[in-house]
């Protein structure tokens, strides 16, 4: 029963993860909260959830559509909500956490927990909207009588793959976010110009293939961990119709993980500051 | 058990019109620093320096001082919200701390769902709040609004629910900052109580406060905090007086005119508080029934017919309820025609107050009391202490209270 803490001025890394384990009730009670909060006094409630991915999907599919993008002999619907399911969560996930500390700020200054608690709770919301996009899925595929390969079975484990980014990320974002908060500005153009360069509108092996890019514009791209998120995604859904460029996967996993490491130091060495600077 | 040692916080203090620190300032100072101007405009400020204590499990420590004296960063950083800049601090037990009623409490969610998530923030888990919500909900008085969203509820309904649940924690330790200030007079004592409860079962509680009745009836020991050091370590009885001994010191000082908690126009402000006896010697404290004269400074922005203004004195207990009170237009007040400044002075022969620990609230209008007319009105202005005395000469002392005394005889 006796549980000892001793405070100082410098991080107690043992402490804090045994603190993480014993907080876990309120990890559950925030996302609990914030999912509950979100469809309280809302005309169409949880519809929303439902309304924003069909029309998201609707346009890129029109888009694909008008432009006449290639579609590599898969239903171009398919192609289209294959990556929306990653890339929506993505974004969601990626600003709720960059955001959540300030959103919380009331909760920083006047109790102790630890704070990677704020951040991750935020992403197990958007984990509830990922379930209903992927219903949407499901209704394609039902429409379009179309049966995925055994490739469906690892899709949990690119689930993993942008949860990772999208913590990584947000835990870096957030902790700056506190400090400096012109982050703020930064979030929605992130999020704004992530979409453009990863392949929700176009599939990656139009660049990987394409003979008019130089090389190393080839690997620049493949340096954004969501071009490797989407394309597992598509690859997992299409039952390996859309071909997995390997080397490029690889280096997106490579740079999910270090983005993560990442985001946990720059969090772990700034949170203890976090109340006074809030 | 909790063992302070050498503990130090302090706060970087910057010098600049934003409340907050841009990426883009950070670049530039750094670019200035690189050509040698750097720029000195941070100025640190120690909020607790060198504190040292230790206290022993089951004891109710109050803990008191004056505004800024440390109070709320020491229980920061027990709590720890805040990181201490120097030190170490052992804490044996689970510690809950209480640094605002309601924290985190969400305005669009129901007194139910309240309940849970505020008590899985002050460290409860599921289910240690299912196994008191009965209690906790019976404890609040808001059976009827559980369902209802807690924006709904009457202030004093939300400040009653959330301290239900915080009083239901049940941790080794125990941190509570001032709570006890919100609520109604009622509710209040239903709350010292409880604490009284808490801390009889053998449980730690750190207790801040600047209601001394609560303190000195609560607590069995007492820290006094000054300036960020620790002024006085004994028992409760003995740091109540000594903070008020200091409070006194500081009168006459111009510590009322800085006071910003005050309302009213600023045409006639008070300035200063002072406690004399018959020989206009300064006086700490007066005995029941005994005389006492009290000076106020004051200022006004022109000159002011003074025969036209309507000062009114109060003397207050702990919860802020009015014990006596002197209202200069019932009275007979003898003032000089045009003033902007000085001093005005309230005698009184014979305090007929019991022996208690009284707050002086002080109130000035012009022409009338109608809210347009309030100059200055100030709570808590200054505190004085009543000593309990032999006032009807019958050998005995009398008992103490917040209320009157009267020369009086019974026979039969």
């Amino acid at each position: 029963m006796a549980q000892r803490t001793i405070i100082t001025p410098e991080n107690n890394d043992a402490n804090y993860w045994r603190d993480l384990w014993n907080y876990r009730g309120l990890f559950y009670f925030l996302a609990w909260r914030d999912i509950l909060v979100r469809y309280k006094q809302t005309f169409i409630g949880v519809a929303w959830s439902v309304l924003r991915p069909a029309l998201t999907i609707a346009v890129f599919w029109f888009v694909g559509w008008m432009f006449n993008i290639p579609d590599e002999g898969v239903p171009r619907i398919l192609l289209v909500t294959a990556a929306t399911l990653p890339w929506q969560f993505f974004s969601a996930a990626f600003s709720e956490s960059a955001n959540s500390l300030i959103s919380n700020s009331n909760l920083l200054t006047k109790v102790y927990f630890p704070r990677m608690i704020v951040p991750a709770s935020t992403i197990i919301v958007c984990l509830i909207d990922f379930a209903i996009t992927f219903g949407i899925l499901v209704l394609v595929m039902i429409a379009l009588q179309f049966s995925p390969g055994w490739q469906i079975a690892l899709l949990p484990l690119f689930l993993l793959l942008a949860i990772v980014t999208a913590m990584g990320s947000g835990l870096l974002i957030a902790a700056l976010n506190v400090k400096y908060r012109d982050f703020r500005y930064l979030i929605p153009f992130i999020v704004q110009f992530g979409l453009y360069i990863s392949p929700v509108a176009f599939s990656s092996n139009s660049i990987y293939n394409s003979e008019k890019l130089p090389e190393w514009i080839k690997f620049v791209y493949s340096l954004n961990p969501m071009v490797g998120v989407i394309d597992g995604f598509r690859w997992c859904i299409t039952g390996g119709q859309i071909v997995l460029n390997e080397r490029a996967f690889f280096i997106s996993v490579v740079i999910s993980i270090l983005l993560l490491i990442t985001g946990i130091k720059v969090f772990r060495n700034t949170e203890k500051t976090f109340a006074d600077i809030i | 058990m909790i063992k302070v040692e050498h503990l130090t916080k302090e706060y970087v203090l910057r010098h600049q019109a934003q409340g907050y620190t841009a990426l883009r300032d950070v670049i530039t100072e750094k670019a200035k620093g690189i050509f040698g101007n750097k720029p000195k405009n941070t100025e640190t400020f120690k909020a607790l320096s060198d504190v040292n204590f230790e206290i022993k499990q089951g004891e109710r420590v109050g803990i008191i001082g004056r505004n800024g004296a440390g109070k709320s960063t020491l229980l920061k950083v027990l709590s720890r919200i805040v990181s201490p800049t120097q030190g170490r601090i052992t804490l044996d037990g689970r510690v809950s701390s209480l640094l605002e009623v309601g924290t985190g409490f969400h305005p669009e969610l129901s007194g139910r769902e309240n309940i849970f998530l505020n008590g899985a923030i002050l460290g409860m888990s599921k289910h240690e709040i299912k196994n008191r919500f009965d209690e906790i909900v019976e404890f609040s008085e808001v059976e009827k609004f559980l369902d209802t969203p807690v924006k709904r509820y009457s202030s004093g309904m939300y400040v009653r629910l959330a301290f239900a649940v915080a009083a239901h924690l049940e941790p080794e330790i125990l941190i509570v900052d001032e709570v006890l200030a919100v609520g109604d007079a009622q509710f209040q004592k239903k709350c010292i109580g409880k604490m009284k409860d808490v801390s009889g079962s053998g449980r730690t509680v750190l207790f801040v406060s600047h209601n001394m009745g609560a303190i000195n009836s609560l607590c069995d020991r007492g820290i006094l905090l000054n300036r960020g050091s620790v002024d006085f370590d004994g028992t409760a009885q003995g740091a109540v007086e000594r903070y008020l001994i200091r409070m006194n010191q500081q009168e006459g000082s111009d510590e009322l005119a800085m006071r910003t908690d005050r309302t009213g126009n600023g045409r006639f402000r008070f300035t200063s508080v002072s406690m004399k006896d018959q020989q206009n010697k300064h006086l700490e404290e007066v005995f029941s029934g005994g005389y006492l004269k009290l000076e106020f400074g004051f200022e006004a922005v022109e000159d002011l017919d003074l025969s036209k203004m309507i000062f009114s004195v109060v003397f207050n207990d702990d919860f802020q309820n009015p014990a006596m009170a002197f209202v200069s237009d019932e009275m007979n007040s003898d003032f000089s025609a045009l003033k902007r400044g000085g001093t005005l002075v309230l005698e009184i022969p014979e305090l007929l107050l019991r022996g208690n620990n009284y707050s002086l609230s002080l109130f000035a209008s012009y022409a009338d009391t109608s809210a347009d007319a309030v100059c200055d009105s100030i709570s808590n202005a200054s505190s004085v202490n009543v000593l309990p005395s032999d006032f009807y000469l019958s050998g005995k002392t009398t008992r103490t209270g917040y209320y009157g005394i009267s020369k009086a005889t019974y026979s039969a």
